[in-house]
């Protein structure tokens, strides 16, 4: 089955980002496919690479982007969310002025139409949220 | 906008929460608004604290937040035109039909006869459109 994967809340505070993690290991490790993850709402948070969590806990920013590497899955933040929230790649930054910028590797800035072709193209979209 | 060789699946976004107190209700509205550039069939449900989104009257000055709600008006016109209303959610907060915003569309059906867009339905109704739904978004 391909699955498509919204997650709509950012590292450590919720859950969500750790469960939707788990839930695709597991869906791709039963053989099913998952082209994207979407990144929304404060989920956007889990695209910064100056996350910084204590070395003893989980890095889910790194824990994503290896993911994704390793299963080629189109890792999307949603850019209107990103933008109120401070997470940039570098021609975002430029385009606003920012003296710098954030965005993991293993992470893509794009629009919400990723979101909507996502649920059009995937058998389910799961949500991972609050 | 990529050619999704005219594959229309049925979206449903739920939406659960205030209007203020977090962004989910805008941002939901968001990829609403976006989602209709996508001419699937589109429909809106509001249930629990979420149907306070569509209170009419509201006035945020006191909050220096944005009034989001007029936008709601503008949904008919993007042919986002069922927008379920949970009837035990607005019982349980002593509202009724008559506090929410007038929300219209024009039916082409029908010679652009406007019609009223909300629909108070049951939560076993809700349940059941959930149930047909290809997508479900919850906010």
């Amino acid at each position: 089955m391909k699955f498509g994967i919204l997650v709509n809340e950012g590292p450590y505070t919720h859950q969500a980002s750790d469960s939707a993690y788990q839930f695709v290991k597991a869906a791709l490790a039963k053989g099913h496919t998952i082209d994207r993850v979407f990144f929304y709402h404060d989920g956007v948070n889990n695209g910064t690479r100056f996350a910084t969590p204590p070395q003893d806990d989980r890095n889910l920013v790194n824990l994503w982007g290896g993911l994704a590497k390793e299963h080629n899955i189109d890792m999307v933040v949603c850019v209107a969310a990103a933008q109120r929230r401070g997470i940039c790649d570098a021609d975002e930054a430029k385009r606003h002025g920012k003296d710098g910028n954030n965005l993991a590797d293993g992470f893509r800035i794009s629009g919400l139409g990723q979101l909507i072709e996502l649920g059009i193209q995937s058998d389910r979209l799961v949500v991972f949220g609050d | 906008m990529s050619d999704e060789g005219g594959t229309i699946k049925k979206f449903m976004y739920v939406n659960r929460k205030a209007p203020y107190g977090t962004i989910y209700a805008l941002e939901s509205l968001e990829v609403v608004l976006i989602g209709a550039a996508f001419d699937q069939d589109v429909s809106l449900a509001f249930v629990d604290d979420g149907v306070f989104q569509l209170v009419k009257g509201q006035n945020t000055k006191g909050i220096g937040m944005k009034n989001f709600s007029p936008t709601f008006n503008a949904l008919g016109d993007y042919d986002v035109n069922k927008i379920y209303v949970e009837k035990e959610s607005l019982a349980a907060r002593g509202l009724s039909v008559d506090d929410l915003l007038p929300l219209k569309y024009e039916d082409e059906d029908e010679d652009w006869a406007e019609k009223d867009s909300i629909r108070v339905v049951s939560s076993a109704e809700l349940a059941e459109l959930l149930d047909q739904q290809d997508v479900v978004f919850s906010f």
